[in-house]
């Protein structure tokens, strides 16, 4: 199980996946809001969306966890 | 009857304007023309730019007294404001409320990057200087490269008022174009290696740091440069409302009310001393040329500065950073963090690069100290 998790505070803006996805290293699964800025997460590793932990919209910190992978 | 109406419609238009239009005021409407397209079409700055170039055109609209000292609209709305300097301490009272100096406090190391932007700043007073701008003039001219609007108008105001609408169009036209400015340089002075730094993850800030951080750095740093108190006075205040977390009301009207209604006047009237008399001159040019100078200075001394402390530092810092040391908030932030992930798409140095930024507003506000202290 792989963890993506976010690189700085501000809000997601945009979720480019969905639970059971296939995803490879280093796709952009969600796109977050910071300072009026767009900001890529990309995934950690290979595998299949587990799950989803955040809505669109929604405020996250620094380090909280976004999507878990199944490698 | 018919010879007397063709008169009074003759007299009528003799005292119109249009028998007093001059090419210098084709010019300068172009000019303003010009502006507005940039503000409006390219989203140059437009809360500025636009009611500036109005303020143009207004003001060298003739025979309208606009500008007359004493009661002209204009001239009141710069005498009471501008010169009388309450709307720059006013609209950074709206900034210390729109600022967060977490950033800045988690990494304070960072802090030095601010400063050394400020080099661009006393280099270009001293070019200036040299080229032949008198002392006022040249720091006036060398503050540009804080890109700090505010504080640009401010120490015009006091010491260039000649010079204040040319000034202020350059400090914000080259703000606008900070994205196109900076990136070439940061590219240039910095390898692909360094721009893939990553940097450690900040610490947490306490809240208390947050409320002692204005009330401390506006008493020791108003110490130190006592000419620097009106605008960092204000703008520590309106830092102790956000931070305090119970004055939510001042700090909304600080942040929207206040502050826009500010702006509106500040650029108006700005706008409005730009006449063809104090623009049309060849020194314009050298002003123009001198602040982009300005701009490139500050964000090469920044990047040296980072890359100085490497030299002797465990931990290295993204150069990249340096570049937020101009103070176009965020901006210029912004560009760093887009420069990095250019290079490295997992780089995220947005929240670093505020750091310098931020520290980059206080370290122009102490430069336009010194300036007024040197002048005096």
């Amino acid at each position: 199980m792989e963890e993506v998790r976010a690189p700085m505070s501000g809000n997601v803006w945009k979720i480019d996946c969905a639970e059971g996805d296939t995803v490879s290293l280093d796709d952009a699964v969600i796109v977050m809001e910071v300072m009026k800025m767009e900001a890529e997460v990309f995934a950690t590793a290979d595998g299949t969306v587990a799950e989803i932990k955040v809505k669109e919209g929604q405020a996250v910190e620094e380090g909280d966890l976004l999507i878990t992978i199944n490698t | 009857m018919a010879n007397s109406i063709l008169s009074s419609l003759t007299s009528v238009f003799t005292s119109s304007g249009f028998t007093a239009i001059t090419w210098q005021s084709c010019v300068m409407w172009a000019l303003a023309l010009g502006l507005l397209y940039l503000a409006i079409k390219k989203k140059f700055e437009p809360l500025l730019l636009l009611p500036i170039a109005f303020g143009i055109i207004s003001a060298n609209l003739p025979m309208t007294g606009l500008m007359e000292p004493g009661h002209g609209l204009l001239w009141q709305f710069y005498a009471y404001g501008i010169k009388s300097e309450v709307i720059p301490p006013i609209i950074f009272l709206g900034l210390g409320a729109l600022t967060d100096f977490g950033p800045m406090l988690s990494q304070p190391r960072l802090i030095f990057l601010g400063a050394g932007a400020q080099v661009g700043v006393f280099v270009t007073f001293f070019g200036a200087h040299l080229i032949g701008f008198n002392l006022s003039e040249a720091a006036t001219i060398g503050i540009i490269g804080g890109a700090d609007g505010p504080t640009t108008i401010f120490l015009a105001t006091k010491w260039a008022p000649h010079l204040l609408g040319t000034v202020a169009v350059a400090a914000y036209s080259y703000m606008a174009l900070v994205p196109l400015i900076q990136p070439p340089i940061m590219k240039l002075m910095t390898s692909e290696e360094e721009r893939k730094i990553r940097m450690k993850p900040s610490r947490k800030v306490h809240p208390l740091e947050k409320i002692l951080f204005p009330i401390i750095s506006a008493m020791l740093l108003i110490l130190l440069i006592p000419a620097s108190a009106p605008l960092m006075a204000m703008f520590m205040l309106g830092n102790l409302f956000r931070e305090s977390k119970v004055v939510e009301r001042l700090v909304e009207a600080s942040q929207n009310e206040l502050m826009n209604i500010a702006t509106i006047f500040l650029g108006v009237s700005v706008g409005a001393t730009m006449n063809a008399e104090n623009f049309l001159s060849p020194k314009v040019i050298f002003v123009f040329f001198l602040g982009l100078a300005a701009f490139g200075v500050s964000t090469a001394s920044g990047i040296l500065i980072a890359k100085g402390i490497n030299l002797f530092s465990k931990d290295k810092i993204n150069p990249l950073l340096g570049a937020a040391g101009v103070s176009a908030v965020p901006m210029a932030a912004r560009v760093v963090h887009k420069v990095g992930t250019e290079a490295d798409k997992r780089n995220y140095l947005l929240m670093y690069a505020m750091a310098p930024n931020i520290a980059g507003v206080i370290g122009t506000l102490i430069a336009a100290g010194v300036f007024v202290s040197l002048l005096k």
